[in-house]
């Protein structure tokens, strides 16, 4: 056992030996070697390229060449508030918002249950469940929500055979929201987002949930507040930070997309699309540009108000 | 500012008031295969000071939770103030409860944090904020009332939990091994502070620990949990001089216990245990002889471990281990391996219903 001891006291030389005794007593430059690589990502490539895209929105484009004027203006922002330009930032505006707000509505209940009282193989069934769908296509779940929703697809086949044929034919009666069929409604495009980003919502509902003590709950109890006023004045309060995190989610992915729109819904069109139109047909990558700086200055206002809201607060 | 609120009090038969606060006849509480509580009658009195000591899943939590309301009763009765509670939920309950974790609410200050309860029951802001800088000043923590739980420290969150707890005027304010997480120093301090309030205050305290020192320090009456079970209720001295079994005796201040047939030797009679407190066993040098009437015990020291004030000697002898604990200074000077006599007075055993 002697000879072991004596390994310990004296360390092989040899090249890496060294280089691992250097990182070890400078732990500063360990940890700029590890982050290097992130930093340069993120720094140049990430953000680099978003300020490149920014810059454009400053150029203009010449009416009658189409070429891009490499002139610094404001007159792109200006087509912004064009109303045919204006509508389509209200209109994803606000199915942005009516997303967001029905997957709070919807994840929050399944993410209590899976924080608060899901254990062991329930536990496992509920992230199988929400991760699940994330496994398969995108495309393949937009396409497979349009066939469901068509007018001879299946929503519209149960309806019938229950005899709720009227119950759906007074929804898609209803202005603006209604249309011919669910597919091609504003219905059935909320409901497309719904499904594709409640994962993005429940999981930090889940973690925010999963993170208050039990003991907090009882302590509310305790001093004689009903579940209900605990759920108001404990739980939602430290919940909401996971419920914003799932709401920038919800919210940006829905500003950004644009091919749930192109496949269902009504021909109007929403923000992802015009900017896929700006810059591929109609090449105007500085109208584009300009577009896409809107989402950016909504999620910059929406956090900035979350946080005066003492959303963060309990972080 | 709190007071103990007197309600129906029942007279005894010899005239003096005598208020049960809390009281269990035949309470269970299982989970799953596991009785954490088997079968317990209890009765704390109004304004006492009652612990409940035990190791760990002995049973003591559970009947707090089962008290304050966050567990229910297997089977059994459970009455506060004469009043049955079974599905009472925690937040109807005329008890609060200082939780081991302090359980402060991270989002809200200190003030908030202390008026949550008021909150809950409407009071008026102004009211209740003067309420809460009272509690406050009580447990000393007055001009904290802005800073957050995570700016405070371990001692200042367990002030602010007790505060919280008190404010509300609880019939019976109930200790989760509130102290467990201080260092020594603190420890001994909030016992003192503790106590005190007790006095001033006069409610019902019912505290949860393991910690011996604590209950025996603190409480008026202590009982001593093991497996779910209460295995004796007895003032401090009572359960320190004269334990009822093996375990209380062992548990509470670790004394030394004699088989039954030694005692028999010794003392004649039936056959019982015998509890011996270390610190009434003398350690007498070889050339020495033992006072008259005295039992001697020939022995060969083991170890010898010094705790400031006493020395902590554990001896083989030919009955098995004894630990005797001695003045520090004073006495011979003991090294491991030396052949001495273990010496105490027939009086100091104390004869256990275990045999």
């Amino acid at each position: 056992m002697s000879s072991g001891a004596i390994a310990i006291g004296t360390p092989r030389d040899g090249l890496l030996r060294r280089i691992s005794d250097v990182l070890l007593a400078r732990r500063g430059f360990y940890l700029l070697l590890l982050l290097v690589p992130p930093l340069l990502w993120l720094g140049v490539v990430y953000l680099g390229s978003l300020f490149a895209l920014l810059a454009e929105s400053l150029f203009s484009i010449d009416d009658f060449s189409g070429v891009v004027v490499r002139e610094p203006t404001l007159s792109t922002f200006a087509q912004l508030l064009q109303p045919a330009n204006f509508d389509v930032i209200v209109r994803t505006i606000v199915i942005a918002a009516t997303v967001t707000v029905l997957a709070v509505i919807v994840a929050f209940p399944i993410a209590y249950y899976a924080a608060r009282y899901a254990r062991g193989r329930w536990k496992a069934a509920f992230y199988l469940a929400i991760m699940m769908p994330l496994w398969s296509s995108y495309l393949v779940k937009v396409y497979a929500w349009k066939l469901l929703l068509a007018k001879e697809g299946a929503i519209g086949w149960l309806m019938n055979s229950v005899g709720l044929r009227w119950l759906l034919d007074s929804i898609l009666a209803l202005p603006t929201v209604g249309g011919p069929s669910l597919s091609t409604s504003y219905i059935g495009m909320v409901l497309v987002f719904l499904y594709l980003w409640i994962p993005f919502m429940v999981l930090p509902v889940q973690a925010a949930l999963e993170r208050v003590p039990v003991s907090l709950i009882e302590a509310s109890g305790d001093l004689g507040a009903s579940p209900r006023q605990t759920f108001r004045t404990v739980i939602l309060p430290l919940a909401l930070p996971g419920v914003v995190a799932g709401a920038i989610f919800t919210f940006s992915l829905t500003l950004g997309d644009y091919i749930v729109p192109e496949i269902v819904g009504p021909s109007s069109l929403i923000l992802g699309q015009v900017v896929y139109i700006q810059q591929g047909t109609a090449g105007n990558i500085p109208l584009a540009a300009a577009f896409s700086v809107v989402p950016i200055v909504i999620m910059g206002l929406l956090l900035t108000l979350a946080k005066r809201m003492g959303a963060f607060d309990a972080l | 500012m709190v007071g103990g609120v007197r309600s129906s009090s029942d007279a005894d038969a010899d005239g003096t008031e005598m208020t049960t606060a809390v009281s269990f006849r035949g309470v269970e509480r299982h989970f799953g295969h596991v009785r954490a509580v088997d079968g317990l009658d209890l009765e704390v009195a109004e304004g006492e000071f009652f612990a409940m000591l035990g190791p760990s899943g002995s049973g003591k939590t559970t009947c707090l939770r089962l008290i304050a309301g966050f567990e229910q009763p297997s089977a059994g009765r459970i009455e506060i103030f004469g009043e049955e509670v079974a599905g009472v939920p925690a937040y109807r309950r005329p008890v609060n409860t200082v939780f081991q974790d302090y359980a402060l609410f991270p989002h809200m200050n200190v003030l908030e944090n202390v008026c949550y309860g008021l909150k809950i029951r409407r009071m008026a802001r102004r009211e209740r904020h003067r309420l809460g800088r009272e509690a406050l000043a009580l447990v000393k923590l007055a001009g904290m009332e802005t800073r957050k739980p995570s700016q405070l420290s371990g001692g200042q969150r367990q002030r602010v939990a007790l505060a919280r707890a008190l404010v509300v005027r609880p019939k019976v304010l109930l200790l989760d091994e509130p102290l467990g997480a201080l260092d020594l120093k603190l420890r001994e301090e909030m016992q003192g502070e503790l106590k005190g309030l007790h006095r001033t205050l006069g409610l019902t305290f019912v505290f949860v620990t393991h910690d011996q020192g604590e209950a025996l320090s603190m409480a008026d009456r202590v009982a001593v949990f093991n497996h779910g079970r209460m295995v004796q209720v007895g003032s401090p001295e009572e359960i320190y001089e004269r334990p009822r079994t093996r375990f209380v005796a062992d548990f509470v201040g670790g004394s030394n216990v004699i088989e039954p047939k030694v005692v028999r030797e010794w003392l004649g009679g039936t056959p019982r245990a015998a509890s011996l407190r270390p610190e009434k066993v003398a350690v007498l040098g070889a050339g020495y002889t033992p006072p008259e009437g005295a039992i001697a015990v020939e022995a060969t020291v083991a170890e010898v471990l010094y705790h400031g004030a006493m020395n902590r000697i554990e001896l083989a002898t030919g009955i098995g281990r004894l630990v005797a604990a001695t003045a520090a200074s004073g006495g011979p000077n003991l090294t491991a391996g030396m052949p001495v006599r273990a010496v105490f007075a027939p009086e100091a055993l104390h004869l256990m219903d275990e045999a």
